[in-house]
């Protein structure tokens, strides 16, 4: 997944990393003090400055909510990974491998417009969502991750006297942690997306702005909420991509 | 894909259960459609409605036929007495016959209760419904991997089961169904959106190859560029899709303001301009990643063979470099159709069309059934062009490596 680690030094991607993250907590705290520039940008909007609500409220809104069905998905995520792979489980492995495959194919807007006949408007909906969409890459990794880990370290294991558990903390889930984090970057990626859809379906979050802006034809809210969930993405996506090479045995991080 | 064998413990329900995939299913099937309602009933399109049971809402040869297709689910799912190949072919034939009479029954239920009440009244499908669906489709799927069957028996599978639902919607069987009669209001409409969405899902494939391919052929061939390159890319496909579309909306519509001839060709803000160039910006990654990629899988000693040959660098690309790679581009594109596919929804919100249109509307109004006429076919699509590409892959393998 993360080809643009291959040859960008990491200091730069370090640098990369902390200034954009300065840049969006100066965007998240300071974006009403840009009023005279959006007011420049775009001279016929009467409100040029989204005000219904404060952009640090909303960001904290959206993390609350990526950051709940993360932990719900990861947990869940993990530990189904970790049941079809274990001998009394792995009989359903096939299965859920390939339903978390063909899920994957669903657009996460109409997973999102399908949980709504079911919970309602609002925050659960949304959170419904982002938890059934987040799940699938973790599940996806984490078979994909154990199955790395070669048979013979695992028959090392064994003969050295470690019991099933012993193996799977300090052998399987060692190995396979990298793999396991590039699935939950994916997970935690497309769900900061889909959050922002959720202010569709009434969830507060950085997309409610470009949603009134698009509604209301106020295209400086949809650039102030459109810069600031990009921005989030991005940073997130960073930062998920040095955790993920810390886990990373042997090249480096260069395991592609 | 293939697991022929699965080690057990030898306990006497494993002595006796062969297939604990398929109880477990056929167990969750069987609690949904006792608990759960199967329709409900509502006075118009838009109150909340009555639930209706499973035993209710069925008539007595309906009943029969599901519980004995549920019995011949059991019975396979035992380790005796069927042989295991014959199982396979049991599970599969039963899971199709019991989506059909689920499928059958609910649109009969509509036709029968309907006849009695007001015009506008509606019935729709309850979750035990969708539940039943859902586990029919994949005690198939389990079935076809256990008996890790060819892909012509897949596609065979598919198009008989596709082509009898077809079947039952072309027949008008569901056309009392809630979610029909909204179909019906909208009917033209609806294709006219349909097809946008298709066009949209085309019009940013096509670019996104045209640029995608050559980009993977120079990442392969000038190996400096591809740290900047990928990483650029990979900042496109991190940044959330209506933010992307939405970013593109102010500098388009400036565009379309400062050139009125641009504006007169369709660049402005908001509709297919940024939606389109949104699309083909996710689009690139997954093309110029598995070019890419797929080049790097040529063995060198092919291309080396091939030049040694008297083959002109044209030559080796077209004749060795490009076949060899198909499948692997070929997987990159099933990515980014499947992506457009999803992505064209939530373009949508900035007027561009599509079948978003319809999700986004029906969750303004709350109308759940415009909602669903929105998401399904979306979700139908996606899967279609997945497992369609799926296969070109298969075919686009030289011919002894294809499984």
């Amino acid at each position: 997944m993360n080809v643009g680690a291959l040859s960008r030094p990491r200091s730069s991607r370090r640098a990369l990393l902390i200034s954009l993250s300065v840049l969006l907590i100066a965007l998240v705290v300071g974006m009403e003090q840009l009023a005279p520039l959006f007011r420049a940008l775009f001279p016929d909007q009467d409100p040029a400055m989204y005000e219904r609500e404060s952009f640090l409220n909303l960001t904290l809104a959206h993390l609350a909510l990526v950051l709940v069905s993360s932990l719900v998905s990861v947990s869940v995520g993990v530990a189904a990974g970790l049941f079809v792979t274990r001998p009394a489980g792995r009989e359903f492995e096939p299965l859920v491998s390939t339903l978390a495959a063909i899920g994957q194919t669903f657009p996460p807007a109409a997973v999102l417009a399908i949980v709504v006949p079911v919970a309602g408007f609002g925050f659960v909906p949304t959170l419904v969502a982002l938890v059934l969409y987040g799940l699938l890459p973790v599940v996806q990794n984490t078979i994909a991750g154990l199955g790395t880990v070669p048979s013979q370290t695992l028959e090392a294991a064994r003969g050295n006297g470690m019991s099933a558990w012993q193996i799977l903390w300090r052998i399987e889930l060692p190995l396979a942690m990298r793999v396991i984090i590039a699935g939950v970057r994916v997970s935690v990626i497309i769900n900061i997306g889909t959050a922002t859809i959720g202010s569709t379906v009434g969830a507060k979050t950085l997309g409610t702005p470009i949603i009134a802006g698009l509604v209301g034809n106020n295209l400086p809210y949809v650039v102030q909420g459109a810069v600031l969930v990009g921005l989030l993405a991005i940073v997130t996506d960073l930062a998920f991509e040095r955790l993920e090479q810390r886990f990373s045995f042997g090249e480096g991080g260069n395991a592609e | 894909m293939s697991v022929p064998h699965f080690p057990t413990s030898d306990t006497a329900s494993a002595r006796l259960v062969a297939n604990r995939v398929l109880v477990t299913l056929l167990g969750a099937g069987l609690l949904a459609a006792w608990l759960l309602p199967f329709a409900t009933m509502s006075p118009n399109r838009l109150a909340s409605g009555q639930t209706v049971g499973l035993s209710e809402a069925l008539s007595d040869w309906q009943v029969i036929a599901l519980l004995a297709l549920s019995a011949a689910l059991a019975v396979a799912a035992l380790r005796r007495p069927l042989p295991r190949e014959l199982a396979h072919g049991v599970i599969l034939l039963a899971s199709l016959g019991l989506l059909l009479v689920t499928l059958y029954s609910l649109g009969d239920f509509a036709q029968r209760t309907l006849v009695e009440k007001s015009p506008s009244a509606r019935v729709s499908q309850g979750s035990a419904f969708w539940v039943m669906v859902f586990c029919c489709a994949l005690a198939a799927i389990d079935a076809f991997q256990r008996a890790s069957s060819g892909w012509l028996l897949r596609l065979g599978y598919m198009l008989i089961a596709g082509g009898s639902v077809a079947m039952l919607f072309a027949s008008g069987h569901f056309d009392d169904l809630s979610i029909m009669r909204e179909y019906a209001n909208i009917r033209d409409n609806f294709s006219d959106q349909f097809i946008t969405h298709l066009v949209f899902v085309g019009s940013a494939l096509g670019p996104a190859l045209l640029i995608g391919v050559p980009l993977g052929l120079l990442a392969h061939r000038r190996v400096r560029l591809q740290g900047t390159l990928f990483s650029v890319l990979n900042f496109f496909q991190t940044i959330p899709s209506i933010a992307l579309f939405a970013l593109l909306v102010a500098p388009l519509s400036a565009l379309g303001n400062a050139f009125p001839l641009l504006g007169e060709w369709g660049v402005k803000g908001i509709g297919a301009a940024p939606a389109i160039i949104a699309l083909v910006m996710y689009a690139l990654l997954p093309v110029v990643r598995n070019t890419y990629a797929g080049l790097k899988g040529v063995p060198p000693a092919t291309v080396e063979a091939a030049l040694g040959m008297g083959m002109t660098a044209r030559q080796v690309l077209w004749r060795v470099e490009i076949p060899l790679a198909l499948p692997v581009i070929l997987s990159g594109l099933r990515i980014v159709t499947v992506q457009a596919i999803g992505l064209t929804v939530v373009a949508a919100l900035i007027g561009a069309g599509g079948l978003g249109a319809f999700i986004f509307q029906g969750l303004g109004q709350y109308a759940i059934d415009l909602v669903l006429l929105g998401a399904i076919p979306t979700i139908v699509l996606a899967v279609i062009a997945d497992f369609t590409l799926q296969m070109l892959v298969v075919l686009s393998k030289p011919a002894g490596t294809r499984r």
